[in-house]
C-alpha cells in the first residue's frame, strides 16, 4: 500500500558540528525520497550556524552545509534561520549586514532569515514536525 | 499567517535557564505562538523546572530573568504552564511557591499531556 503523502517541517537548534544537524539533513532528504513535501526547515538558537555561508568543513567530516544547499536547490525545501538567533551569531544576509553596518553578508544564499511566526505558521500547515537538537 | 488549519503545539522545555539560549528560545516560540492565537501548552521537565525557580536574577549575566518572561505567558493566552513534579522535587523547586498559572503534574497527568497535542517542540 503506497504511503499517505505528508507535509514535514523541521526544528533545528543543534549547530552544524553536531551529529543532530546532519541526521536532520539526511532526514529531510529521505522524506523527500519517499515522496513527502519538506515545507520548511527553521533554524534556532545554535541551528542558525547551519546557515553560516563561509564555513569550511573539514575533510574527514560530511559537509552538512551542501545537504542543506542540495535540500533547497533540488527540492525547494524552504530554509529559515531565525532571525534573532541569527542577528546575536554573527549570522547576517545583504539586508541585514547593510542595516547593522557590516561589511559582508554571512548567510549562504540558500538559507534566508525570518521569525519566530515562520516556525509558528510550520506548525500550523504542517502534519508532523520534528525536532532536532538540545 | 496565511493558513488557516491549526495543530495543537506543546513545548516541552527541559533546558536550565541560563546555561544556554535555549531556554529563552522556548520560551520566545511559546509567546509567538499564543501571540499568532495558535493552540499552545508548556511543559516544564528535567532542569526545564529550574526556569520557574523563584528569586532567580539573570542581570548578573546580562540577561533577562527568564521566570519574569514565563510570568508574561498568561498574557499571550497561556494560562497554564506545566511542571513535571517529580522533576521540581528532584531540582528542589519549591511547589508552594510557583506561580499561579504552573501546574504540578503527575506522571499519568504527563502523559495524557504529550498525547493530547499534535505537535511536541523539544527544547
Amino acid at each position: 500500500m503506497p504511503l499517505e503523502k505528508m507535509i514535514y517541517s523541521l526544528l533545528v537548534h543543534s549547530p552544524p558540528s553536531s551529529a543532530s544537524s546532519a541526521t536532520a539533513a539526511h532526514f529531510a532528504a529521505a522524506l523527500t525520497r519517499r515522496g513527502h513535501e519538506v515545507l520548511r526547515v527553521f533554524f534556532l538558537d545554535d541551528g542558525v550556524w547551519n546557515g553560516l555561508g563561509s564555513a569550511v568543513a573539514a575533510q574527514d567530516h560530511s559537509d552538512t552545509l551542501a545537504l542543506w544547499q542540495d535540500l533547497a536547490a533540488e527540492h525547494q525545501v524552504e530554509l529559515v534561520v531565525c532571525v534573532s538567533s541569527a542577528l546575536r551569531r554573527g549570522v547576517l544576509d545583504q539586508r541585514e549586514a547593510g542595516r547593522h553596518e557590516h561589511d559582508c553578508a554571512t548567510l549562504d544564499p540558500a538559507f534566508t532569515i525570518g521569525g519566530l511566526g515562520l516556525l509558528v505558521e510550520a506548525t500550523a500547515e504542517s502534519d508532523r514536525l520534528w525536532t532536532f537538537g538540545g | 499567517m496565511t493558513g488557516t488549519k491549526s495543530h495543537s503545539v506543546l513545548i516541552v522545555l527541559r533546558t536550565a535557564p541560563y546555561g544556554s539560549g535555549l531556554a529563552r528560545a522556548a520560551i520566545d516560540t511559546a509567546l509567538a505562538a499564543g501571540a499568532f492565537d495558535q493552540p499552545v501548552a508548556v511543559l516544564l521537565q528535567g532542569r526545564g523546572v529550574l526556569n520557574l525557580m523563584p528569586g532567580q536574577d539573570g542581570s548578573a549575566l546580562g540577561r533577562p530573568t527568564l521566570s519574569r518572561v514565563i510570568d508574561s505567558m498568561p498574557l499571550y493566552g497561556i494560562e497554564t504552564v506545566h511542571v513535571d513534579e517529580a522533576a521540581a522535587v528532584q531540582f528542589g523547586l519549591p511547589l508552594n511557591e510557583l506561580p499561579g498559572y504552573a501546574r504540578p503534574c503527575t506522571p499519568a497527568e504527563l502523559r495524557e499531556l504529550l498525547e493530547s497535542h499534535d505537535h511536541l517542540l523539544g527544547f
